[in-house]
């Protein structure tokens, strides 16, 4: 019992970093209406830049983070100026798509050529050795805490900034209909930018935080977790912030259980079949509004 | 019995009736037209007889056959084609192969042959190509069958659309909107041709418009829609002379 | 009539002839001895990329669609084909049994395209992208924990182990989970590759030119229009999509004959393997089945003879894909190139 308990936790700690995640896939994907495929390389070029001033420049962790939100809220708003609003628009649905899974591939093979292929080892930004339960039979890691913590932060950080703020209120406008908001004067290319910026800078702060948990850093790293993170938006309803969160923890705690319980080869299998399940019987997931297609 | 007979055709979006009790007889070989103001529910009635909508209630009859909450290529196969408002058009085809595709179900081959390119796909491919270029020369577009479609000018594309239903071989053909966005020399053209095919195909056809003169020039009955519902149907010179009528499109 | 039917005959002529005269250069090179064995090892390899590459395009050029899986469907050709080879090792001769390996990896990559279909074509766009992916992934997956042997009492699968097969003492394993295929006659040479490609070509560019090939182009440039004219959506997205798979079945077929041991790694069947091959659809043109086979080509080759540009070279291709996507598709791109073959033609005039 104890020990599907400590599980149970491990998969809340996934499930919230697959949370940060899905909240910015979540965000760009309501409002850009793109699936950013790069998104999880935001998180490695974040981790790679928390690596870079915790190891090679003795920074603290801190500052690391610091100045990962910093230069992956910049890749991020640079990437869709240059790359994605060009093809606002565009006569093929598929024309944005290919572009971001080229961005992808331009971002690992950017940290390929600059931090080489060789597994780094992260220092965990949460020095904090965490909690010792049940006389030592249930150890919760410092990470973990922090972890479900900071996503519990980011989700209400969030809802409060949409539903309180102009910047939030445009978003729900661009969200809804770009032209319609152009009229009532919101200049939606600096929301979508807006949009970019948040969701980059959430991931840097998931990259600090998967790192510490996982700490071996390649340039691969981000894209599996990124791939699921958009597998819990779709399954928590894409667009809907507390969505990505419920689906984010949903996807943590299915991975984990199922590691443990039937094949760790067969883990992703089975998360990548609850995405394929979701789709076909409820293509709107668990919070997801029904939107009818206009011919 | 009429061509089409529609009975108490309506449909729900949300808590909105967009066409409520919509009731239309169309006899063989006529030229009809439905009119009204915008959103009154005219290219809903489109989409409730083409399949793109099912109807909440009422029956579509075509022909003496049931077709209503069909599917769309079930309908157009049933003998209804149509042309768009917003055009539609195969955009990276050429032309004729905007035609040919209309062709898709009068002509078979399997798909091996297709593959394979046999005797029986080079004979019945020359019959495609022969029947795309008569009936491109009906609309005087032999000269441009190599174009790529998106290339033609505006009217040649609304030509090419009512060219590529007609290849469906159909009993109706619905035209919404075809001299929409047409200069007066474009929409006199439009009409010669409207005619063209009336007389050459034996063709019926209802079609959606908001030039009056077009209307008037060549429709001989109409029914006039306003907020979903019908406001008057007959004659074309009794209808727009009715006062009702005036009133909904000047408005009071 | 006639001129329209040489102008498309003569394009596939000037595809099958580049394919030809590629393979006489290559083979005269290779027997002259002027080639390297690395880079005579390569051949295969390019080959299968390139049928890959047709393949795909066909999905995503004609049909429309953006499938990330087709490294699944590889993955199960390479699979079946390689069960079916070391089952009938000694009991076939070579000719036939590669040739029933080929039936059979078409057929169940065939097959798993058609089953896969039904749920995924009725998405669109971003989600059939991602689903697709998720499909690659779970036969990748599957496959690198599966077990298979087989004994005179006939076939074993288990998930655990090999242990766990529990067969007889005449038990061979087929599929040693993780490690994958071992011992696969390596039937597969690149006269035999290049006519599967020939092939692969053959039947997609008679397709593209025929009826079925038509409707499929329909629903891509307009769906709703493509069924206002009669045409069954759904049985012509099903129809390109097999076949498609198929073709990618087909490529897997080449790979698993011609590795020593194959193994579902994400190396080989992962959804990367799925977005390089997309970078030759992408960096031939997308629609254009002849750039597919020659980018595939050259990108596969080039890095192997320029070894010093190997560093930088998927960091270009990236750039390049980005600048192609922008290029081609930003609507601010077409209209200046509108506006400018607009003034040339004025000019011409």
């Amino acid at each position: 019992m104890l020990s599907f308990l400590q599980y149970l936790i491990s998969g809340l700690s996934l499930g919230s970093i697959y949370a940060i995640i899905a909240l910015g896939y979540t965000m760009v994907y309501g409002i850009a209406k793109m699936l950013n495929f790069a998104h999880g390389d935001f998180i490695m070029i974040g981790s790679y830049v928390i690596f870079t001033v915790v190891t090679t420049l003795s920074g603290g962790s801190i500052p690391g983070l610091l100045v990962a939100i910093v230069c992956c809220t910049l890749i991020g708003v640079t990437t869709e100026r240059i790359a994605y609003r060009p093809l606002r628009g565009a006569a093929s649905p598929l024309a944005v798509l290919i572009t971001a899974i080229g961005v992808s591939y331009f971002l690992e093979n950017l940290a390929l050529l600059v931090f080489g292929s060789d597994t780094k080892s992260f220092t965990p930004v949460v020095s904090w050795s965490g909690l010792v339960l049940a006389d030592g039979k249930l150890r919760i890691q410092g990470v973990t805490i922090i972890t479900i913590i900071v996503s519990i932060v980011i989700l209400i950080a969030l809802q409060t900034f949409v539903n309180k703020t102009r910047e939030g209120q445009a978003m729900l406008a661009v969200a809804q209909d770009k032209g319609a908001a152009t009229l009532m004067g919101i200049n939606v290319n600096r929301t979508i930018s807006i949009t970019f910026a948040i969701g980059s800078a959430l991931a840097a702060v998931a990259g600090a935080l998967l790192c510490s948990a996982y700490p071996s850093l390649t340039p691969y790293t981000g894209a599996m977790p990124g791939i699921k993170a958009f597998v819990a938006a779709v399954l928590g309803g894409i667009g809907s912030i507390p969505g990505a969160m419920i689906g984010g923890l949903c996807l943590g705690i299915v991975e984990i259980l199922s590691k443990t319980y039937i094949s760790s080869q067969l883990s992703d299998a089975i998360v990548f079949g609850i995405l394929i399940i979701v789709l076909l019987v409820r293509p709107t997931g668990i919070l997801g509004k029904n939107i009818q297609e206009k011919v | 019995m009429a061509l089409l007979e529609v009975r108490n055709l309506s449909i729900n979006f949300g808590g909105l009736r967009a066409v409520d009790e919509f009731n239309l007889d169309i006899e063989k070989g006529e030229l009809y037209g439905l009119i009204g103001p915008n959103g009154a529910g005219k290219t809903t009635v489109f989409n409730l007889l083409t399949g793109v909508y099912k109807p909440t209630e009422g029956i579509i009859t075509l022909d003496g056959k049931d077709i209503t909450g069909h599917r769309t290529e079930e309908i157009n196969k049933a003998g209804i084609a149509r042309t768009f408002q917003n055009i539609r058009l195969f955009r990276l085809q050429s032309v004729i192969d905007n035609v040919k595709i209309g062709l898709q179900n009068q002509y078979h081959y399997s798909t091996i042959s297709g593959i394979l390119h046999t005797p029986d796909y080079r004979k019945v491919e020359k019959e495609i190509d022969e029947r795309a270029m008569e009936l491109l020369k009906v609309f005087g577009m032999d000269g441009q069958r190599d174009y790529l479609s998106s290339n033609l000018p505006y009217g040649a594309q609304r030509k090419l659309e009512i060219a590529r239903a007609m290849a469906t071989n159909p009993k109706l053909l619905l035209l919404d909107e075809p001299a929409a966005g047409m200069n007066p020399n474009e929409t006199a053209e439009l009409m010669e041709t409207i005619q063209l095919i009336r007389d050459k195909f034996d063709m019926t056809i209802l079609l959606i418009e908001h030039d009056m003169k077009l209307v008037g020039g060549i429709c001989e009955k109409l029914t006039v829609l306003n907020f979903g519902r019908i406001l008057t149907q007959g004659d074309t010179k009794t209808v727009l002379s009715d006062p009702e009528v005036i009133k909904a499109y000047i408005g009071e | 009539m006639k001129k329209g039917l040489s102008k498309t005959s003569l394009n596939q002529l000037i595809t099958y002839g580049i394919v030809i005269a590629a393979y006489i250069i290559l083979q005269a090179l290779r027997s002259a001895g002027m080639m390297t064995s690395h880079l005579a090892g390569l051949l295969v390899p390019m080959t299968y990329y390139a049928i890959a590459a047709v393949a795909l395009n066909f999905c995503v050029g004609i049909l429309g669609e953006l499938s990330l899986g087709h490294a699944g469907f590889m993955c199960v050709g390479a699979f079946s084909s390689a069960i079916f080879s070391n089952v009938f090792k000694e009991t076939l001769p070579g000719g036939l049994r590669f040739f029933l390996a080929f039936v059979i990896g078409i057929a169940v990559a065939a097959l798993f395209g058609f089953l896969i279909g039904i749920p995924v074509l009725r998405l669109k766009g971003d989600y059939l992208a991602i689903v697709t992916l998720a499909f690659g992934e779970i036969i990748k997956n599957v496959l690198n924990a599966v077990y298979l042997g087989k004994d005179s009492k006939g076939f074993h699968v288990s998930m655990t182990n090999s242990m766990a097969l529990g067969m007889e003492e005449d038990g061979k394993v087929i599929i040693n989970g993780a490690m994958g295929i071992n011992g696969t006659p390596r039937d597969a040479n690149f006269t035999i590759a290049v006519i599967v490609l020939l092939i692969v070509l053959f039947i997609v560019q008679n397709m593209i030119n025929s009826r079925d090939g038509r409707a499929i182009m329909a629903i891509r440039d307009n769906r709703i229009a493509a069924e206002s004219v009669g045409i069954n959506i759904t049985r012509y997205k099903m129809l390109a999509f097999t076949i498609s798979a198929a073709m990618a079945g087909a490529a897997g077929v080449l790979f698993s004959h011609n590795i020593s041991t194959l193994q579902s790694t994400s190396q080989y069947f992962g959804y990367n393997v799925s977005i390089l091959i997309l970078v030759y659809v992408v960096l031939g043109g997308i629609g254009s089945i002849r750039g597919s086979v020659i980018a595939a080509c050259i990108l596969y080759l080039l890095p192997e003879m320029l070894r010093s540009l190997n560093k930088y070279r998927m960091l270009i291709y990236a750039i390049v894909l980005i600048a192609m996507m922008i290029i081609n598709w930003a609507p601010a791109a077409r209209e200046m190139r509108e506006r400018f073959f607009a003034k040339f033609r004025k000019e011409a005039v």
